[in-house]
């Protein structure tokens, strides 16, 4: 079974991510990894390749070159190759231009399954999925908490607001997973080492068919139009437990009538 | 402007979530329409009209029975195509979210998501939302019609306003792919015991509780606070606690007076169950934990010394 794993870098979340007043995008100047969801569905893809005896898992994103470097955490939990697209007109690229790319390069790896994370760690998407799949034009499925493939199909339990569903599709199909599916391994050393080593195709728009009046700014639909400071909380702390934090609990919340 | 509502039902009744989008969407722009989508549904069009709604579009059919996404997006798509919708909008779920994102595939339309606010600026449709852990509030836009807009659960109180809610039947047809997933066995709604969303007090526990037998900790403190224990997905995933207990995206969304959230990360689809409660105290070993962004006392500590005897001191205070 091939499985083709849609990943993508992020800028490692804490006090010094930003959106950069210029562009209104993410700063993406820092320390990024790879979205730490997709380590679920990078995780999913090696349980069903060893448990199938066999096939490939292709790790698929669109971004800068650099990127590699994160992808390769990929590689090394045991992912056999990564294609990313890269490219200066992909910048930019919103839900529109980014689904389309993918597609694109996913039509041309003709996998048998789509595997996306929950979510992406920086913009707190969770629709890129659906939109892929109606360009591949395959059956989706999200918030999948269980698995299984059998006989060209796949049965997943998902999680809606009303409790778990059951839903069967035939493949090829697209998948997202939750990150309570399974634990990720982390990367042997032996499997750090051979990362380097594993096919790393970077193509261009152009080597995927893709004009660029379809992907970055000329092919989105949305903008970011200004930004500003969020309401305050209010008076906040802190503290660090030295024996003595149930008693300080119990103040706060007397004082707040709240015991 | 035109404006088209996605309306999802669930059982004999609208959401709420998608009610507040259309009250919302209704004022700003009269000329709404809701879509109501699924089997033996043309009994819930006088809720929409309640709302809000000039025009009620019916899909009714039996193929449109489960609630899978890939169907719903053929129905919207015929509607926006035909009519020629500037604006569709969501109020945000499971499902809401796979249609939206999909339908912006399907007819090249910006979606922008996790919207807290719509409103009008020089005769234009902004979205409000946050981002980056509610560090900053963005206002967005969307460059060419349709825009599509999924509004966050809980951002607009459904009001009843009387719209003209003229019904429309939709003719349905499917494209091959969209009923290919099927659903073999659909969640049926499980109510034991009193809900979490009616409790004051609130103890809910994360995955850093580290094992269901753990949680008896967390229900020795309920206790003695007079509230009920909460949960996380990851909790309910994993087999620990009930999924009636769970907060955030894909449970339930509470507003107790006091949140004590234990060993819980703070991930965003916890937090938008939870952000309102009036006071929020967070206990985590990490002191990095993204929940310490939006708790009232944060405390850095081990958990499992800290409830044990936060219990024990407010009993005693009780007497």
């Amino acid at each position: 079974m091939k499985i083709a794993v849609c990943v993508k870098e992020v800028p490692d979340s804490g006090p010094l991510r930003r959106i950069d007043p210029d562009t209104k995008r993410i700063d993406r100047s820092g320390d990024k990894s790879l979205n730490a969801f997709d380590l679920n569905a990078i995780e999913e893809a090696l349980r069903l390749k060893e448990a199938g005896g066999g096939g490939e898992v292709v790790l698929v994103s669109l971004g800068p070159d650099r990127a590699l470097e994160s992808l390769r955490k990929g590689l090394a939990m045991g992912a056999d190759r990564v294609v990313l697209i890269s490219d200066a007109a992909a910048v930019g690229s919103d839900l529109v231009a980014t689904s389309y790319a993918l597609a694109e390069a996913i039509k041309r790896e003709s996998p048998d399954l789509v595997l996306f994370g929950q979510q992406a760690g920086d913009s707190d998407g969770a629709v890129l999925w659906a939109a892929v799949a109606d360009r591949l034009r395959f059956p989706v499925i999200s918030q999948v908490s269980e698995l299984e493939v059998a006989n060209g199909t796949v049965s997943a339990k998902r999680q809606t607001e009303f409790g778990y569903d059951r839903i069967q599709a035939p493949l090829p199909a697209v998948l997202a997973v939750s990150d309570a599916l399974n634990e990720p391994r982390y990367p042997s050393l032996k499997g750090i080492m051979g990362a380097k080593k594993k096919p790393q195709d970077v193509v261009s728009l152009a080597d995927i068919g893709v004009s660029a009046d379809r992907a970055g700014y000329a092919g989105s639909r949305t903008t970011v139009t200004a930004l500003n400071s969020p309401p305050s909380r209010g008076d906040t702390q802190k503290i660090e437990d030295d024996g003595s934090a149930a008693q300080k609990i119990l103040e706060y919340l007397v004082e707040r009538k709240l015991v | 402007m035109s404006t088209l509502v996605f309306l999802e039902h669930h059982g004999s009744g609208i959401q709420k979530p998608s009610l507040g989008v259309l009250g919302k969407a209704a004022a700003l722009d009269p000329d709404t329409s809701a879509v109501i989508i699924g089997s033996g549904v043309a009994g819930l069009a006088a809720e929409a009209a309640r709302y809000g709604a000039a025009r009620v579009f019916i899909a009714d059919d039996p193929r449109l029975e489960a609630p899978l996404p890939q169907t719903r997006v053929d129905v919207i798509a015929g509607l926006v195509n035909s009519h020629g919708f500037g604006n569709v909008l969501f109020g945000a779920s499971v499902l809401a979210s796979d249609i939206a994102g999909a339908l912006s595939a399907r007819l090249d339309a910006g979606l922008n998501w996790d919207l807290t606010d719509l409103d009008i600026e020089g005769g234009a449709l902004v979205g409000k939302r946050s981002a980056l852990g509610d560090t900053v509030l963005v206002d967005v836009g969307w460059t060419a019609e349709p825009r599509l807009g999924l509004i966050r659960a809980g951002s607009f109180e459904p009001a009843e306003t009387a719209g003209a809610g003229a019904v429309e039947q939709v003719a349905v047809t499917l494209e091959d792919f969209s009923t290919q997933a099927q659903m073999v066995e659909q969640a049926h709604e499980e109510q034991t015991g009193p809900s979490i969303e009616e409790a004051d007090v609130l103890v809910a526990g994360g995955r850093g509780v580290g094992a269901p037998e753990a949680f008896k900790e967390l229900e020795d403190l309920a206790g003695a606070l007079g509230g009920a224990v909460a949960s996380t997905r990851a909790v309910v995933d994993s087999g620990w606690y009930p999924y009636q207990t769970q907060v955030g995206q894909t449970g339930k969304t509470v507003a107790p007076k006091l949140y004590i959230a234990c060993g819980i990360s703070g991930a965003i689809q916890h937090k938008v169950g939870m952000q309102s409660s009036q006071v929020i105290v967070s206990i985590n070993k990490d002191p990095n934990a993204a929940i310490f962004d939006f708790s009232d006392l944060s405390v850095v500590g081990d958990l499992h010394e800290i409830v044990p005897k936060l219990t024990a001191l407010v009993a005693e205070r009780k007497g």
